[in-house]
């Protein structure tokens, strides 16, 4: 099987390869960049990508899949359905699975239940058994098994005592622990502390709750000279203490959430449950800093922390409801609007924080645009105007707070292990 | 000449943040016939004769469901109380389902309390009711703060200029919200006093002046709010001791004497006597706790009456 995808804007920061073209790709291989001769196009199924951008494959770092334990919420396929509709051709999936992800056995079953996709799914395993934070989740094999990092999400590992053993026992493979950075003991909130809590009468969770926890992991990856990774970092006071702590050296990265830096805490004046995540939405001087932490690459990646949530359980009096939103199908959507279009960030730098950087992290091979590599592309749209329509959504659930929203740029097709995705079909290439 | 109004602007009372002057002037006006109508032998008037009540209450109380209960039955409604204890929703039933096996049954009005923030407003659009917010989370209670601004403007004729204190948890009680925007409304001058662990962030971005003394607070104001401190909430983690809020926030008789022996002093009640106030204070010269209970009667019966008879 061969295609041509023609007429493409090649984009692959790695090659400084930035120029328009057409790409032959020979059963899910890159065949031919340019150069391409009339045999090539005789024998292909030519897909006319004029005016889209071709780069490696998006990968999403924080995705929740629910499988096991919340089948009717998310499986490993809808989740991955839903991650190639949204431009992804890699993910790797939270472990506050019921059961966790924190034996080699769980691994297997999701990677196994992902086998079969166009999109690569790689486990994040538990770093304590349970997530309880008391016992060091099996590290080792759940390595062997295919886990990327090592995180309690959901909540922060309990004590310092214990994150920096999973700090020391992970720097034996290099790998992340990813850090939900909440101190409890100022989380028992439903929203952002500020003038609008106090206005709308709701519990709150103040910003420091997040910074004091991340001194404290920064701290204890200096003292461990562990690998530290931020999972959806939302105050200004977080992102300037990872500013300072890369200055310095220390091992540290950090992810933030498209809603982040798009939405505020003022959102929540209706009480719509579908504004309610953890982190909360923050104050407008956090999401100028979340923005200011991409361009200057404080942030080295956005992830969607796609969080579905069953609609019996999201329409609920507002402290009751659970935390968490989808992103998968428009977090490409919300950067380009929000960065891209008011050229905060450059078309390169996405690629970086969407591509290339998240892999980096995990220690995945980052996808190129050469000959004789595997064909692991993201193929986009920035100009095309759309509006969210939850009821065409991939996911099996609908908690998104942008139903109806306008945005700009969308992903138009991706392509990944001998499959391509376009006009929502999987076909074998 | 402006007419006078004679509807309210909203078919739901859910708070007291952004209604107008005008709504709460006519609120308080027909509050002021319907407490005439309290002090008559037969204190019943036919006007919700047919219309259907139902008290949604998923948490305790006892005065607001009983103040609204009786104002329901002297405007002849017929009314039905569903309380936590007997719901369904110990069952698993959820809130939405309860809201619409409920509103199956053909009712015309939901006076609702519910410890999350937001419920009223969300019973707004699963329903058709009109919505009556009697408590929600910590966010407001406005026939409470419409009830002490009565109760004020009956003791000192008007609301605008004064100066009014809430004195207590701010940051535990819907009362202080529904007051502060109230007032501040009516063109009274709000601050708040409290040990800071008390005062929510940002509260000073309303336009309230933030008191630690509670001497300052009372020699500079001529309206005392007095709240509850609420154990049952999370006034211990506020707070060292009842005995030391007492002795550094309590109004007294002696804080009284010398500071400012005109002002007025209000509670919503229940009284900790001994806690936030002394029994010599709630039951001294200065206050007007149990008008206030009669005055919610009448208060209730206006917001039932104007939301009821609304077409």
């Amino acid at each position: 099987m061969q295609i041509v995808l023609k007429g493409i804007t090649l984009l692959d920061p790695q090659q400084k390869l930035n120029r328009k073209d057409d790409l032959l790709i020979v059963d899910g291989v890159i065949n031919k960049v340019g150069n391409l001769s009339k045999d090539d196009y005789r024998h292909s199924t030519v897909y006319e990508f004029e005016d889209k951008y071709c780069t490696p494959g998006f990968f999403d770092m924080h995705v929740h899949l629910r499988e096991p334990g919340r089948e009717d919420e998310e499986t490993v396929t809808t989740g991955c359905n839903a991650a190639a509709a949204g431009g992804f051709t890699g993910i790797a999936c939270m472990p506050n699975t019921s059961p966790a992800i924190d034996s080699a056995e769980t691994v297997r079953f999701i990677k196994e239940k992902a086998s079969r996709h166009l999109v690569d799914v790689y486990p994040v395993g538990a770093a304590t058994q349970e997530r309880k934070g008391e016992a060091l989740a099996p590290m080792c094999e759940l390595f062997e098994a295919g886990a990327v990092g090592f995180s309690d999400d959901g909540a922060a590992i309990k004590s310092a005592g214990m994150l920096r053993f999973t700090m020391e026992y992970a720097k034996m493979f290099d790998a992340p622990i990813i850090e939900h950075c909440e101190d409890p003991s100022m989380a028992d909130g439903a929203m952002n502390e500020g003038f609008t809590s106090t206005t709308l009468g709701l519990p709150a969770i103040p910003s420091i709750a997040e910074d004091i926890i991340v001194m404290r992991d920064i701290m204890v990856a200096e003292y461990v000279k562990g690998k530290i990774h931020i999972a959806h970092i939302s105050t200004k006071n977080a992102i300037d203490l990872v500013r300072q702590a890369k200055k310095k050296g220390i091992n540290i990265t950090a992810e933030v959430t498209p809603h982040h830096f798009t939405l505020t805490d003022e959102s929540l004046t209706g009480f719509d449950t579908n504004f309610k995540m953890s982190p909360p939405l923050r104050s407008i001087e956090n999401r100028e800093a979340a923005i200011q932490g991409l361009v200057d690459g404080t942030i080295d990646c956005i992830a969607s922390d796609h969080a579905p949530h069953s609609i019996e359980e999201k329409e609920m009096e507002f402290i009751y409801a659970p935390n968490g939103i989808l992103g998968l199908e428009t977090t490409l959507g919300l950067a380009i609007t929000e960065l891209v279009a008011k050229k905060h960030l450059s078309l390169s730098q996405l690629v970086e924080k969407f591509a290339i950087n998240p892999r980096k992290i995990l220690n995945l091979p980052v996808p190129q645009i050469k000959e004789g590599e595997k064909a692991n592309l993201t193929i986009f749209d920035t100009e095309i105007k759309w509006g969210v329509d939850i009821s065409k959504f991939k996911s099996k659930s609908k908690n998104s707070p942008f139903d109806k929203t306008e945005l700009t740029g969308k992903s138009v097709s991706v392509i990944n292990n001998s499959k391509i995705y376009f006009e929502d079909k999987f076909v074998e290439i | 000449m402006r007419e006078k109004n004679i509807s309210l602007s909203s078919r739901h009372l859910l708070g007291l943040q952004g209604v107008p002057r005008e709504d709460i002037q006519l609120l308080l006006d027909t509050a002021t016939t319907f407490r005439e109508v309290l002090e008559r032998p037969i204190k019943k008037v036919p006007t919700l004769q047919g219309k259907t009540i139902v008290n949604l209450f998923y948490e305790n109380s006892t005065r607001t469901r009983i103040s609204f209960e009786l104002a329901q039955k002297r405007l002849s409604a017929d009314t039905v109380n569903f309380s936590t204890s007997t719901s369904s929703t110990k069952k698993g039933e959820t809130f939405k389902d309860t809201v619409r096996n409920i509103e199956a049954m053909k009712v015309d009005m939901i006076v609702v309390r519910h410890e999350s923030a937001g419920v009223p407003l969300y019973l707004t659009k699963i329903s058709k009711a009109n919505i009556i917010n009697a408590g929600d989370g910590l966010h407001e209670h406005p026939t409470q703060g419409l009830l002490d601004m009565y109760s004020i403007r009956e003791k000192l004729g008007t609301l605008e200029g004064l100066k009014v204190c809430i004195v207590g948890d701010i940051g535990h009680s819907r009362v202080a919200l529904s007051n502060i925007h109230g007032l501040l409304t009516m063109g009274a001058k709000v601050s708040v006093c409290g040990p800071l662990t008390m005062i929510p962030v940002g509260i000073e971005n309303l336009g309230v002046k933030i008191y630690t003394d509670i001497n300052k607070a009372i020699a500079e104001n001529d309206v005392l709010n007095v709240l509850r401190i609420q154990l049952e909430r999370n006034a211990g983690q506020s707070i060292p001791s009842t005995r030391e809020y007492h002795n550094y926030f309590g109004v007294t008789s002696e804080r009284i004497e010398k500071n400012n022996k005109n002002i007025l002093i209000l509670h919503p009640g229940p009284i900790n006597r001994g806690v936030e106030i002394t029994s010599e204070v709630a039951d001294g010269p200065y206050q007007v706790i149990l008008d206030q209970v009669t005055n919610g009667v009448a208060i209730r019966m206006a917001v039932l009456y104007l939301l009821g008879t609304m077409h």
